[in-house]
Protein backbone atom coordinates (compact mmCIF):
# COMPACT_ATOMS: atom_id res chain seq x y z
CA UNK A 1 0.00 0.00 0.00
CA UNK A 2 2.35 2.45 -1.05
CA UNK A 3 1.11 6.18 -1.50
CA UNK A 4 2.06 6.99 -5.02
CA UNK A 5 3.40 10.32 -6.52
CA UNK A 6 0.23 10.87 -8.38
CA UNK A 7 -0.73 14.58 -9.35
CA UNK A 8 -3.40 14.33 -6.45
CA UNK A 9 -0.99 13.93 -3.75
CA UNK A 10 1.12 16.31 -5.83
CA UNK A 11 -1.89 18.64 -5.28
CA UNK A 12 -2.14 17.93 -1.61
CA UNK A 13 1.49 18.61 -1.12
CA UNK A 14 1.73 21.49 -2.76
CA UNK A 15 -1.98 22.97 -0.88
CA UNK A 16 -0.45 21.77 2.81
CA UNK A 17 2.80 24.15 1.71
CA UNK A 18 0.43 27.01 1.03
CA UNK A 19 -2.13 26.41 3.77
CA UNK A 20 1.14 26.66 6.06
CA UNK A 21 3.22 29.44 4.24
CA UNK A 22 -0.22 31.47 5.23
CA UNK A 23 -0.50 30.48 8.85
CA UNK A 24 3.22 31.34 9.39
CA UNK A 25 2.86 34.40 6.93
CA UNK A 26 -0.16 35.78 8.35
CA UNK A 27 0.77 38.57 10.71
CA UNK A 28 3.89 39.20 9.44
CA UNK A 29 2.56 40.34 5.95
CA UNK A 30 -0.79 41.68 7.29
CA UNK A 31 -0.97 45.67 6.96
CA UNK A 32 1.43 46.84 10.48
CA UNK A 33 -0.36 47.11 13.70
CA UNK A 34 -3.49 44.90 13.13
CA UNK A 35 -4.89 43.54 16.35
CA UNK A 36 -5.12 40.04 17.33
CA UNK A 37 -8.71 39.66 18.24
CA UNK A 38 -9.37 38.47 21.61
CA UNK A 39 -10.97 35.33 21.01
CA UNK A 40 -8.62 33.93 18.54
CA UNK A 41 -5.75 34.86 20.95
CA UNK A 42 -8.10 32.61 23.47
CA UNK A 43 -8.72 29.60 21.20
CA UNK A 44 -4.83 29.72 19.29
CA UNK A 45 -3.84 28.73 23.55
CA UNK A 46 -5.70 25.53 23.24
CA UNK A 47 -4.86 24.36 19.80
CA UNK A 48 -1.89 22.31 21.00
CA UNK A 49 -3.99 20.37 24.02
CA UNK A 50 -6.83 19.35 21.74
CA UNK A 51 -4.92 18.43 18.29
CA UNK A 52 -2.32 16.62 19.63
CA UNK A 53 -4.58 13.97 21.59
CA UNK A 54 -6.84 13.80 18.39
CA UNK A 55 -4.12 13.11 16.39
CA UNK A 56 -2.77 10.01 18.68
CA UNK A 57 -5.91 8.26 19.72
CA UNK A 58 -6.80 6.59 16.18
CA UNK A 59 -3.53 5.79 15.23
CA UNK A 60 -2.81 3.90 18.49
CA UNK A 61 -6.13 2.42 19.70
CA UNK A 62 -6.88 1.48 15.29
CA UNK A 63 -4.54 0.73 13.39
CA UNK A 64 -2.58 -2.76 12.61
CA UNK A 65 -6.03 -4.15 14.26
CA UNK A 66 -5.49 -8.58 13.82
CA UNK A 67 -8.73 -10.05 12.64
CA UNK A 68 -11.71 -9.90 15.32
CA UNK A 69 -9.46 -7.41 16.95
CA UNK A 70 -11.63 -4.06 17.90
CA UNK A 71 -8.71 -2.40 19.13
CA UNK A 72 -5.34 -2.63 19.01
CA UNK A 73 -3.72 -3.82 23.06
CA UNK A 74 -0.20 -3.67 22.72
CA UNK A 75 0.00 -0.15 20.94
CA UNK A 76 -1.95 0.57 23.82
CA UNK A 77 -0.07 -0.51 26.05
CA UNK A 78 2.77 0.70 24.52
CA UNK A 79 1.34 4.09 24.29
CA UNK A 80 1.09 4.29 27.90
CA UNK A 81 4.24 3.22 28.94
CA UNK A 82 5.17 6.10 26.20
CA UNK A 83 3.14 8.62 28.31
CA UNK A 84 4.29 7.68 31.43
CA UNK A 85 8.05 8.09 30.09
CA UNK A 86 7.30 11.38 28.41
CA UNK A 87 5.60 12.80 31.20
CA UNK A 88 8.81 12.17 33.37
CA UNK A 89 11.64 12.82 30.91
CA UNK A 90 9.98 15.25 28.52
CA UNK A 91 12.12 13.85 25.90
CA UNK A 92 11.25 12.80 22.79
CA UNK A 93 13.70 10.32 22.14
CA UNK A 94 13.27 8.45 25.22
CA UNK A 95 9.91 8.48 24.20
CA UNK A 96 10.23 7.03 21.06
CA UNK A 97 12.43 4.65 22.21
CA UNK A 98 10.60 3.42 24.90
CA UNK A 99 7.20 2.99 23.24
CA UNK A 100 8.90 1.10 20.24
CA UNK A 101 10.80 -1.02 22.36
CA UNK A 102 7.83 -2.06 24.41
CA UNK A 103 5.41 -2.15 21.32
CA UNK A 104 8.34 -4.62 19.77
CA UNK A 105 8.49 -6.83 23.06
CA UNK A 106 5.05 -7.44 22.97
CA UNK A 107 4.57 -8.57 19.27
CA UNK A 108 7.60 -10.86 19.72
CA UNK A 109 6.75 -12.86 23.22
CA UNK A 110 2.76 -11.24 23.57
CA UNK A 111 -0.11 -13.69 24.37
CA UNK A 112 -2.32 -12.12 21.43
CA UNK B 1 15.99 22.62 25.47
CA UNK B 2 16.87 25.71 27.66
CA UNK B 3 18.07 28.98 25.63
CA UNK B 4 20.28 30.92 27.35
CA UNK B 5 21.50 34.43 26.06
CA UNK B 6 22.23 37.79 27.44
CA UNK B 7 20.34 40.73 27.08
CA UNK B 8 21.17 43.98 25.65
CA UNK B 9 22.80 42.29 22.25
CA UNK B 10 24.46 44.53 19.87
CA UNK B 11 24.64 44.01 16.62
CA UNK B 12 27.62 45.87 14.60
CA UNK B 13 27.05 44.38 10.38
CA UNK B 14 24.84 42.37 8.44
CA UNK B 15 27.99 40.18 8.22
CA UNK B 16 28.21 39.92 11.84
CA UNK B 17 24.12 39.56 12.84
CA UNK B 18 24.15 36.32 9.84
CA UNK B 19 27.15 35.03 12.14
CA UNK B 20 25.55 35.33 15.42
CA UNK B 21 21.90 34.06 14.09
CA UNK B 22 23.71 30.72 12.91
CA UNK B 23 25.62 30.31 16.27
CA UNK B 24 22.58 31.00 18.34
CA UNK B 25 20.44 28.84 16.23
CA UNK B 26 23.58 25.74 16.46
CA UNK B 27 22.00 24.15 19.76
CA UNK B 28 18.09 23.51 18.47
CA UNK B 29 19.91 22.82 14.62
CA UNK B 30 21.75 19.90 16.38
CA UNK B 31 18.36 18.66 18.05
CA UNK B 32 16.82 18.85 15.15
CA UNK B 33 19.20 15.59 13.59
CA UNK B 34 17.27 13.00 15.06
CA UNK B 35 14.04 14.32 14.59
CA UNK B 36 14.06 14.79 10.83
CA UNK B 37 15.57 11.33 10.83
CA UNK B 38 12.36 10.24 12.67
CA UNK B 39 10.18 12.38 10.31
CA UNK B 40 11.67 10.53 7.12
CA UNK B 41 11.95 7.27 8.33
CA UNK B 42 8.37 7.20 9.08
CA UNK B 43 7.24 8.59 6.21
CA UNK B 44 8.32 5.88 4.12
CA UNK B 45 7.34 3.54 6.43
CA UNK B 46 3.88 4.53 6.52
CA UNK B 47 3.62 3.99 3.11
CA UNK B 48 4.83 7.37 1.57
CA UNK B 49 6.51 7.55 -2.04
CA UNK B 50 10.03 8.88 -1.76
CA UNK B 51 10.51 11.19 -3.44
CA UNK B 52 6.70 12.47 -2.63
CA UNK B 53 7.66 12.68 0.71
CA UNK B 54 10.65 14.52 0.45
CA UNK B 55 8.94 16.87 -2.21
CA UNK B 56 7.25 17.10 0.91
CA UNK B 57 9.28 18.23 3.84
CA UNK B 58 10.76 20.79 0.92
CA UNK B 59 7.18 22.55 0.62
CA UNK B 60 5.93 22.36 3.83
CA UNK B 61 8.63 22.31 5.99
CA UNK B 62 7.38 21.61 9.08
CA UNK B 63 7.47 18.40 10.74
CA UNK B 64 5.18 17.55 12.83
CA UNK B 65 2.19 18.41 10.18
CA UNK B 66 4.00 16.30 7.72
CA UNK B 67 3.22 13.13 10.27
CA UNK B 68 -0.04 14.06 10.83
CA UNK B 69 -0.73 14.84 6.49
CA UNK B 70 0.89 11.38 5.66
CA UNK B 71 -0.97 9.60 8.12
CA UNK B 72 -4.29 11.14 6.51
CA UNK B 73 -3.30 11.01 2.86
CA UNK B 74 -1.55 6.49 3.61
CA UNK B 75 -5.64 6.35 4.63
CA UNK B 76 -6.86 8.08 1.44
CA UNK B 77 -8.37 10.93 3.56
CA UNK B 78 -10.20 13.53 1.31
CA UNK B 79 -7.68 16.23 0.06
CA UNK B 80 -10.07 18.79 1.89
CA UNK B 81 -9.38 17.01 5.05
CA UNK B 82 -5.57 16.82 4.61
CA UNK B 83 -5.07 20.23 4.55
CA UNK B 84 -7.99 21.23 7.38
CA UNK B 85 -5.81 19.22 9.40
CA UNK B 86 -2.24 20.30 8.29
CA UNK B 87 -3.39 23.88 9.17
CA UNK B 88 -4.91 22.96 12.30
CA UNK B 89 -1.52 21.58 13.18
CA UNK B 90 0.02 24.89 12.11
CA UNK B 91 -2.05 26.97 14.07
CA UNK B 92 0.30 27.86 16.40
CA UNK B 93 2.75 29.45 13.83
CA UNK B 94 -0.23 31.97 13.87
CA UNK B 95 0.75 33.02 17.69
CA UNK B 96 4.68 32.81 16.16
CA UNK B 97 3.54 35.19 13.37
CA UNK B 98 1.80 37.58 15.79
CA UNK B 99 4.54 37.81 18.08
CA UNK B 100 7.28 38.20 15.17
CA UNK B 101 5.23 40.71 12.87
CA UNK B 102 6.74 44.24 14.84
CA UNK B 103 10.30 42.79 14.20
CA UNK B 104 9.72 42.71 10.39
CA UNK B 105 7.33 45.71 10.36
CA UNK B 106 9.88 47.96 7.99
CA UNK B 107 11.04 45.16 6.29
CA UNK B 108 9.72 44.99 2.28
CA UNK B 109 6.99 42.67 1.42
CA UNK B 110 8.71 39.88 -0.28
CA UNK B 111 11.51 39.63 2.02
CA UNK B 112 8.69 39.35 4.89
CA UNK B 113 7.39 36.32 2.46
CA UNK B 114 10.97 34.62 3.00
CA UNK B 115 11.23 35.17 6.62
CA UNK B 116 7.60 33.77 6.91
CA UNK B 117 8.45 30.37 4.89
CA UNK B 118 11.68 29.86 6.99
CA UNK B 119 9.84 29.97 10.55
CA UNK B 120 10.30 27.84 13.39
CA UNK B 121 9.64 26.92 16.53
CA UNK B 122 13.16 27.60 17.71
CA UNK B 123 13.91 30.94 15.77
CA UNK B 124 10.73 32.58 16.92
CA UNK B 125 12.15 31.66 20.85
CA UNK B 126 15.89 33.32 19.50
CA UNK B 127 14.60 36.25 17.82
CA UNK B 128 12.29 36.85 20.65
CA UNK B 129 15.05 36.49 23.24
CA UNK B 130 17.49 38.59 21.11
CA UNK B 131 15.75 41.65 20.27
CA UNK B 132 13.65 44.08 22.08
CA UNK B 133 10.18 44.95 20.68
CA UNK B 134 10.49 48.25 21.52
CA UNK B 135 14.44 48.94 20.60
CA UNK B 136 16.24 48.66 17.63
CA UNK B 137 15.17 46.16 15.15
CA UNK B 138 18.72 46.79 13.06
CA UNK B 139 19.46 43.50 11.12
CA UNK B 140 17.04 41.26 12.80
CA UNK B 141 16.46 40.15 9.28
CA UNK B 142 19.85 38.80 8.52
CA UNK B 143 20.04 37.52 12.47
CA UNK B 144 17.44 35.08 11.24
CA UNK B 145 18.48 34.30 7.81
CA UNK B 146 21.81 33.16 9.70
CA UNK B 147 19.96 30.44 11.77
CA UNK B 148 16.92 29.72 9.51
CA UNK B 149 19.23 28.97 5.69
CA UNK B 150 21.35 26.03 7.89
CA UNK B 151 17.78 25.08 9.91
CA UNK B 152 16.53 24.81 6.73
CA UNK B 153 19.24 22.71 4.98
CA UNK B 154 20.30 20.38 7.67
CA UNK B 155 16.55 19.44 8.22
CA UNK B 156 16.09 18.55 4.89
CA UNK B 157 19.11 16.50 4.52
CA UNK B 158 18.19 14.87 7.85
CA UNK B 159 14.71 14.02 6.26
CA UNK B 160 15.93 12.49 3.05
CA UNK B 161 18.11 10.39 4.79
CA UNK B 162 15.63 9.14 7.33
CA UNK B 163 13.39 8.35 4.10
CA UNK B 164 16.10 6.56 2.29
CA UNK B 165 16.43 4.42 5.38
CA UNK B 166 12.94 3.86 5.64
CA UNK B 167 12.73 2.26 2.79
CA UNK B 168 14.90 -0.51 4.22
CA UNK B 169 13.04 -0.92 7.06
CA UNK B 170 10.61 -4.08 6.77
CA UNK B 171 6.65 -3.24 7.62
CA UNK B 172 7.11 -5.40 10.72
CA UNK B 173 9.19 -3.30 13.00
CA UNK B 174 5.57 -0.78 12.86
CA UNK B 175 8.01 2.22 12.73
CA UNK B 176 4.78 4.24 11.93
CA UNK B 177 4.14 3.64 15.50
CA UNK B 178 7.14 6.60 15.99
CA UNK B 179 4.17 9.21 14.62
CA UNK B 180 2.23 8.69 17.85
CA UNK B 181 4.72 8.64 19.55
CA UNK B 182 6.29 11.59 18.21
CA UNK B 183 2.86 13.72 19.27
CA UNK B 184 3.19 11.76 22.18
CA UNK B 185 6.15 13.62 23.56
CA UNK B 186 4.56 16.97 22.72
CA UNK B 187 1.55 17.02 24.43
CA UNK B 188 2.68 17.08 28.07
CA UNK B 189 4.50 20.44 27.72
CA UNK B 190 1.42 22.30 26.06
CA UNK B 191 -0.55 20.73 29.21
CA UNK B 192 0.12 23.98 30.99
CA UNK B 193 -3.20 24.56 33.34
CA UNK B 194 -5.91 22.75 34.12
CA UNK B 195 -7.97 23.98 31.38
CA UNK B 196 -5.62 22.55 29.40
CA UNK B 197 -5.78 19.46 30.48
CA UNK B 198 -9.80 19.06 30.29
CA UNK B 199 -9.36 20.31 26.53
CA UNK B 200 -7.27 17.29 25.93
CA UNK B 201 -9.52 14.78 28.06
CA UNK B 202 -12.48 16.43 26.06
CA UNK B 203 -10.46 15.89 22.39
CA UNK B 204 -9.01 12.79 23.18
CA UNK B 205 -12.57 11.33 24.28
CA UNK B 206 -14.18 12.92 21.23
CA UNK B 207 -11.76 11.52 19.15
CA UNK B 208 -12.37 8.12 20.31
CA UNK B 209 -15.95 8.12 19.23
CA UNK B 210 -15.50 10.08 16.01
CA UNK B 211 -13.01 7.52 14.82
CA UNK B 212 -15.77 5.93 12.73
CA UNK B 213 -17.09 9.08 11.21
CA UNK B 214 -16.54 9.01 7.09
CA UNK B 215 -13.32 10.76 5.38
CA UNK B 216 -11.36 11.05 8.18
CA UNK B 217 -13.04 13.71 9.68
CA UNK B 218 -12.99 12.89 13.19
CA UNK B 219 -9.69 14.31 14.14
CA UNK B 220 -11.11 18.20 12.63
CA UNK B 221 -14.09 17.33 14.84
CA UNK B 222 -12.34 16.51 17.86
CA UNK B 223 -10.07 19.03 18.07
CA UNK B 224 -12.61 21.71 17.41
CA UNK B 225 -14.72 20.39 20.27
CA UNK B 226 -11.36 20.46 22.71
CA UNK B 227 -10.68 24.10 21.62
CA UNK B 228 -13.85 25.33 22.17
CA UNK B 229 -14.39 23.70 25.67
CA UNK B 230 -10.62 25.10 26.25
CA UNK B 231 -11.24 28.56 25.40
CA UNK B 232 -14.99 28.66 27.26
CA UNK B 233 -13.25 27.48 30.41
CA UNK B 234 -10.66 30.00 30.17
CA UNK B 235 -13.32 32.70 29.63
CA UNK B 236 -14.85 31.88 32.53
CA UNK B 237 -11.78 31.62 34.82
CA UNK B 238 -10.71 34.95 33.51
CA UNK B 239 -14.34 36.33 34.68
CA UNK B 240 -14.21 34.82 38.12
CA UNK B 241 -10.84 36.33 38.51
CA UNK B 242 -12.40 39.64 37.85
CA UNK B 243 -15.28 38.92 40.13
CA UNK B 244 -13.15 38.19 42.86
CA UNK B 245 -11.03 41.14 42.91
Amino acid sequence: MTLAADWLNVITIIGAGCVTLLARASFIVLPSDTPVPGWLNRALKFVGAAVLPALILPDVMFRELAAGESVNVYRIIAALIAAGVAWRTRNIFATIGAGMAVLWLLKLWGPI
Amino acid sequence: MTILIATGFHVQTRQHAYRQGAKDAFPSIIGLIPFGLIVGTASTAAGMDPWLALAMSIIVFAGASQLAAIGLMVQSAPMLIVLTTVLVVNLRFVMYSASLAPFFRELPLGRRWLLSYGLTDHLFALVNARFQRDGSHQHVDAYYMGGAIPTWAVWNVMVAIGIFAGTLVPKQWSLDFAIPLVFLALVFPALTTRSHWVTAGVAATAAYFTAALPMKLGLIAAALVGVAIGTLLDQRDERRALEAR
